[in-house]
């Protein structure tokens, strides 16, 4: 679980192509253990911020720290203990799904430490993506789903201390995805690996993140957990009743107070009451909401 | 082990896992087999057609300089490979993989070359048997040949990686191919090249496809052959000199040019190339 070491530090995070700043003073850390999710619609710069949080992409200005080290200077010591996984990989079509894992997971045993054994062993991992089946087929045969799920396992092969997950879900059916969601759990709660993953999907941000950084036109427009967020926001909740065979609804921020009003005033007669908390959909729309309205504005 | 010593090994292991699946399938096997089938068909009908005065069949002449030519196309190989795996993201798993360049460089020599032994061998051995007047029997042709194939493939693949990674897209990679095919056509191993104008058979010299092809046919030919060279001479010295400065032009340029672009590959760039190869196809 997450502790107080922190593990990725952003600091004033700039990045600038040509005179359009694609990232405006981004801000935030993730401590050892945690699962941070990167949340936003596309085009907010979460690519960007992941790929340079992963040294593959040089920045404009700011301090980043990711495992101590400066990613623009990291050397492969560093590279081994940080696993990526990209939004699209094509690569390695010919080859078959064990041999390309046991293959990459070579590259990692001059790596292993007394804590961390160093690579993961190939079988294992293949039953861990939920892949023994596909285990001795070609790369290029996979599935949309199955081809994901070797890509997660590319990503940890290593064993990272550090996991990049560049929208991992993307494509995946119900099923696939929930077999996902729970190796991510395994792999923060068991292996106590950092995770950062960037999403679009808000539901996922909220079953998988401890905490949630919601990014939007290159800025941060909030950081919390998911009941944060929806606290500290202005997400309003819903209450629906039903008065002298009157349907009402109703939009507030403060639901409690509201029914307890509606009680006073009418006790009895009113039937049906519902209410719904905001939602982090609500709080999220709202936000994004807002900071294009402040865009236009300005 | 030492990090480098590990993807040394890793890497050794990679260029055999590639050449076995390359020799494992269809498509692959095809490309293989096609140029040298090609040219045994060549070979074959120009076996008994003679080169002027000097009692030797075209067909003789131009067999070693054709193994020359196929250890040249090695290089377009090289450079077709690296150009083709950095669109798919290949390179860009070896960069996230630590020591992981250096392992997919080694691995990419090993089955490139590999791959080419295996060629020569389809074209080689059937080759041998068609064409009359070869010297085949002593075991000096053969360590010519080997120490020619072995210093031309240190001059080919550095060189081959370089323009690999100078061109950004398969479609720039094509155009490549021109003046390769040029080099070749100049490079005297269809036809003696003392019968090229010798403006030509300087430009020719500059290359490394021509010494290969010399190399060669000082290895499979008897001495008498030499009669239709520049000079007269096989010219093994100079063979080794020009063959070793395209070595080390090669290896100086290729680690530097990769490293530069290693370090512009990223997550979008990668997807950013699909879209634009997709966009094509459709």
């Amino acid at each position: 679980m997450a502790s107080e070491q922190v593990v990725l530090d952003v600091e004033g995070l700039r990045m600038r192509y040509g005179t359009t700043d694609v990232l405006h003073d981004v801000t935030f850390q993730a401590r050892h253990g945690e699962v941070l999710a990167l949340l936003g619609p596309n085009g907010a710069g979460k690519t960007t911020t992941i790929e340079i949080l992963e040294g593959f992409r040089m920045r404009s200005a700011g301090r980043v720290s990711v495992l101590g080290v400066d990613p623009a200077h990291a050397d492969e010591r560093w590279r081994a203990r940080v696993g990526v996984v990209l939004q699209s990989w094509r690569d390695h079509g010919k080859w078959r799904v064990r041999e390309l894992l046991a293959h990459l997971g070579t590259y990692y045993t001059c790596y292993a430490t007394e804590q961390i054994t160093r690579p993961w062993d190939a079988d294992d991992l293949v039953a861990a993506v939920g892949l023994t089946a596909q285990a001795h087929k070609k790369v290029r045969t996979l599935s949309g789903g199955q081809r994901r799920r070797l890509d997660v396992a590319v990503g940890i092969v290593g064993r990272p201390e550090l996991l990049f997950l560049d929208e991992p879900t993307t494509g995946f059916d119900p099923v696939a995805r929930r077999e996902f969601h729970e190796l991510v759990h395994r792999l923060a709660s068991q292996d106590e690996t950092t995770i950062l993953l960037t999403t679009h999907d808000l539901d996922e941000a909220e079953k998988l993140a401890d905490r949630i950084v919601v990014l939007d036109g290159g800025r941060i427009v909030a950081d919390g957990t998911a009941e944060e967020l929806s606290q500290r926001i202005a997400g309003e909740d819903e209450v629906r009743w039903t008065h002298a065979g009157q349907r009402h609804v109703r939009s507030t921020k403060e639901s409690t107070r509201f029914v307890h009003d509606l009680f006073r005033r009418y006790g009895d007669e009113i039937t049906d009451l519902e209410v719904r908390r905001a939602s982090l959909e609500d709080t999220y729309l709202s936000l994004v909401r807002r900071v294009e309205a402040e865009g236009a504005a300005r | 082990m030492n990090p480098t010593a590990t993807a040394l090994r890793a890497g050794w292991r990679r260029g055999l896992i590639e050449l076995r699946q390359s020799l494992t399938n269809g498509a692959d096997l095809w490309n293989h087999a096609f140029w040298p089938v090609l040219m045994l068909v060549v070979t074959y009908f120009l076996r008994d057609v003679s080169f002027g005065q000097s009692g030797f069949s075209v067909g003789a002449l131009a067999l070693p300089g054709i193994l020359g030519m196929n250890a040249a196309m090695a290089m377009v190989t090289m450079s077709q490979l690296l150009t083709a795996e950095r669109e798919d993201g290949t390179l860009l798993r070896a960069k996230a993989t630590p020591n992981g360049m250096l392992g997919y460089l080694v691995g990419k020599i090993v089955s490139v070359a590999g791959g080419l032994i295996v060629d020569l061998a389809i074209f080689l051995v059937p080759g041998v048997l068609l064409v009359s007047g070869l010297v085949t029997g002593s075991p000096d042709s053969w360590l010519t040949l080997a120490w020619v194939l072995a210093l031309g493939m240190v001059a080919a693949l550095p060189i081959g990686a370089v323009l690999g990674s100078v061109f950004s897209s398969a479609r720039g990679q094509g155009l490549l191919i021109l003046p390769i095919l040029g080099m070749i056509a100049i490079s005297g191993i269809f036809y003696p090249i003392t019968s090229l104008p010798v403006w030509l058979q300087w430009v020719a010299q500059v290359f490394p496809v021509y010494w290969l092809g010399l190399g060669m046919r000082s290895a499979l030919l008897p001495d008498a052959a030499v009669a239709v060279e520049i000079g007269e001479s096989w010219r093994h010295l100079e063979i080794v000199g020009v063959l070793t400065a395209w070595a080390v032009l090669g290896l100086v340029l290729a680690p530097i040019v990769l490293r530069r672009m290693a370090r512009r590959e990223s997550g979008s760039s990668v997807a950013q190339r699909r879209e634009k190869s997709l966009q094509r196809v459709g």
